[in-house]
């Protein structure tokens, strides 16, 4: 039981850093289909930062600077140029696919994988699953979510965000920045991305071609699933990873196909946006561009 | 020459000269301009790789059109790149966001090589190629009602709603594919007796031993329909007026969710219809990741081709002509260059149209106070001007030439 709940939390630790980002970039009204490619980045300048420097600490910086970079291009073309943010968002995530590619040819010389990188926990210590504790990350994961419904709820930062993703014109009447306070939650958002991505990398002690696996949209659908409110994500994360665990745990009996428990997260965000279980109602000015 | 009067009176050849120009610059210079920052981007990461720019290039068109298996390649992609390319088209012009190509291609590949595979051998070519295409039609069309009926129906955002399917549809397919119909040791299904369309490379050497077949006529024939469609039809028009304003078309009579579930059903149908490509002109069976990425590019081809059937099918040779180019110059430069560009690409022209529509209004603006005589047409401002003025864009001005949103 024990190990099934820390497996669960392994696997929901990239959900819940890369949701909090999601929360974060649709509240200011920002659609968060970057997520996605923001985590690849933050993957793969996770491994090369670890690798070259030797700490999986650097790892982490360097991932959170390539997500932030990332990040930042969203916003010059979202926000400063106005651009449709789902044209942008899904070119975003071709362009992370494509960079990646790119440079671990250029820097390692191979199409598939980097070499081993330093990471944390792992194989050494024996016990995998127990080994995930001592993997600050986790917890950070856990620590990020709460910061991020911190921020929203009792900041006046969080305010402006709320403010700028659900009447803009009324924020810009009162002084808001709405741009400013808009390309501070991308950038954020790039960064608690780019951290998921150097979870699975540094978990993995390695980064491999295309490694996030969709796994930056299973984030975006425990957004929407979650309603955007940080508590009810973080319940939609935990349901999804709970529902993988369940999946690789029972995979020998094979009671159901993989396929369909992969079909989980996505069938329930449709069936949430349809409005079966109350109506999933979005930030009002998602998506919307600000003069 | 300060009353506006006489350009208001001015023939309406003038105006339409000028409208006709205004739609000209406002579709091509974005395009040319995400082009020149792409080749600017390709120099940089070419000469981070250490190679020669201008020899890239020049392999890149030599692998492409500058041989027979290279050409017939290009075409052959280029053929799927319409379809989807038309499919996302369709659904911006009202105003829907279809991203779920990918997997309505699949879903029409996959249904055309399975009913081809149940038609006994002895079908006639030409019923089996006719069914199989209706296949490939139903099945994208299929996958794309769902998100169109459940935008009508209850609002939801058919972009979330299209990238959810992408998944829910290739896992189920994966799995009717590995569980019950595929060739043991491989992931594909057997191979259709029946409905091949034939090679274009059997009826002229230009294509020599390429991939290229009979289903770019269909292609072509697609994007001429989808033109008459949107531009000569009723329900064209109900369909762009929707993308422009939902609203006022609503007030205008038009069933708007309607519309919009219409309108997904055939983007998907003609997503779907790119799945023929693969399967009746190339493998004769459904392989597992057969679409790879076409549905995606399809969204690149929409919008360097500006919604426009013309366009989409310029844009997805130049598409196609970048991914074949890859191969060419894989050996210098990682082929993954070409996705990097894709990217630059779609993003410049996002970013390009709202600018160069900007700028073109405001020297529209200074042109029209300042030389009002000069024939420029059109008055901005000027409240005795009856004509529809582009400082607010009326509908109707857009609609009736077709001006991408």
């Amino acid at each position: 039981m024990i190990a099934f709940l820390i497996q669960t939390l392994r696997i929901a630790v990239p959900y819940l850093f890369a949701a909090a980002g999601g929360i974060l970039s649709e509240r200011a009204g920002i659609i968060a289909l970057t997520l996605e490619g923001f985590m690849l980045t933050g993957a793969f300048c996770a491994a090369l930062g670890s690798y070259y420097s030797g700490s999986p600490w650097v790892g982490i910086v360097a991932g959170m600077a390539g997500g932030l970079l990332a990040a930042l291009l969203h916003a010059l073309a979202t926000i400063r140029y106005r651009a449709d943010q789902v044209v942008v968002g899904i070119a975003m995530n071709l362009l992370a696919v494509g960079v990646t590619r790119f440079f671990l040819r250029l820097a390692f010389d191979s199409s598939s994988n980097s070499p081993r990188v330093p990471g944390f926990g792992g194989s050494e210590t024996g016990n995998a699953a127990f080994a995930s504790l001592f993997n600050p990350l986790v917890w950070l994961g856990i620590l990020t979510m709460a910061g991020v419904a911190w921020l929203l709820y009792r900041t006046p930062f969080g305010l402006r965000v709320r403010a700028a993703g659900e009447k803009p014109e009324a924020a810009l009447s009162v002084g808001v920045p709405v741009k400013r306070v808009r390309w501070w939650a991308v950038a954020l958002s790039g960064m608690c991305a780019a951290l998921a991505g150097s979870y699975l990398a540094l978990d993995q002690h390695q980064f491999t071609d295309g490694m996030t696996a969709g796994r930056g949209f299973i984030a975006l659908a425990a957004v929407i699933f979650g309603k955007w409110d940080p508590k009810r994500v973080t319940i939609a994360c935990l349901l999804f990873a709970a529902a993988e665990t369940m999946q690789i745990r029972l995979q020998a009996l094979q009671l159901v196909p993989s396929q369909f428990v992969e079909m989980i997260p996505y069938a329930l965000t449709i069936v949430a946006l349809a409005g079966v279980v109350g109506r999933a109602a979005q930030p009002a000015a998602l998506g919307k561009a600000v003069d | 020459m300060t009353s506006p009067a006489p350009s208001a009176m001015r023939p309406d050849s003038a105006e339409r000269r000028q409208r006709w120009r205004t739609h000209f610059e406002e579709s091509i210079l974005p395009p040319l301009v995400a082009l020149a920052i792409a080749a600017v981007v390709g120099d940089i990461l070419i000469l981070i790789f250490g190679e020669a720019p201008g020899e890239v290039y020049r392999l890149l068109l030599e692998g492409t059109w500058g041989n027979a298996y290279g050409f017939g390649q290009v075409i052959y992609k280029a053929t799927t790149l319409t379809f989807t390319g038309l499919a996302v088209a369709v659904g911006i012009r009202a105003g829907l966001f279809n991203i779920g190509a990918e997997s309505q291609l699949a879903a029409g590949g996959f249904l055309a090589a399975v009913i081809g595979l149940a038609m006994p051998a002895g079908t006639p070519g030409i019923i089996a190629i006719v069914v199989c295409l209706l296949a490939a039609a139903a099945g994208g069309g299929a996958v794309g009602a769902i998100p169109g009926v459940l935008k009508a129906r209850f609002g939801a955002s058919e972009v979330i709603v299209t990238i959810m399917l992408n998944f829910i549809v290739l896992a189920l397919l994966n799995y009717v594919v590995a569980a019950h119909i595929h060739v043991a040791e491989t992931l594909h299904t057997p191979e259709m007796r029946v409905g091949a369309m034939p090679r274009l490379a059997d009826m002229s050497s230009v294509f020599a031993g390429s991939a290229a077949n009979t289903t770019f006529l269909f292609a072509l024939a697609a994007a001429a329909i989808v033109w008459w469609y949107l531009f000569r039809t009723r329900a064209g028009y109900e369909l762009r007026a929707v993308g422009l304003q939902p609203d006022a078309a609503e007030y205008g009579g038009v069933r708007v969710g309607s519309v919009w579930a219409k309108t997904m059903i055939v983007s998907g149908a003609l997503a779907g219809l790119g799945g023929v490509n693969y399967v009746l002109g190339y493998k004769h069976y459904y392989e597992e990741g057969f679409a790879a990425g076409s549905g995606f590019l399809g969204i690149a081809v929409a919008l360097v081709g500006r919604n426009h059937p013309v366009g989409v099918v310029i844009a997805s040779l130049l598409f196609a002509t970048l991914s074949q180019g890859a191969l060419a110059v894989n050996a210098l430069v990682p082929k993954q260059m070409v996705d990097v560009l894709t990217a630059v690409v779609i993003i410049a022209v996002a970013t390009a149209v709202p600018e160069v529509r900007r700028a073109l209004a405001a020297s529209r603006r200074s042109a029209g106070t300042g030389s009002r005589g000069q024939g420029t047409g059109q008055v901005e401002g000027t409240i005795s001007n009856p004509g529809p003025s582009s400082q607010f864009p009326v509908p109707g001005s857009q609609l009736s030439s077709g001006s991408p949103s």
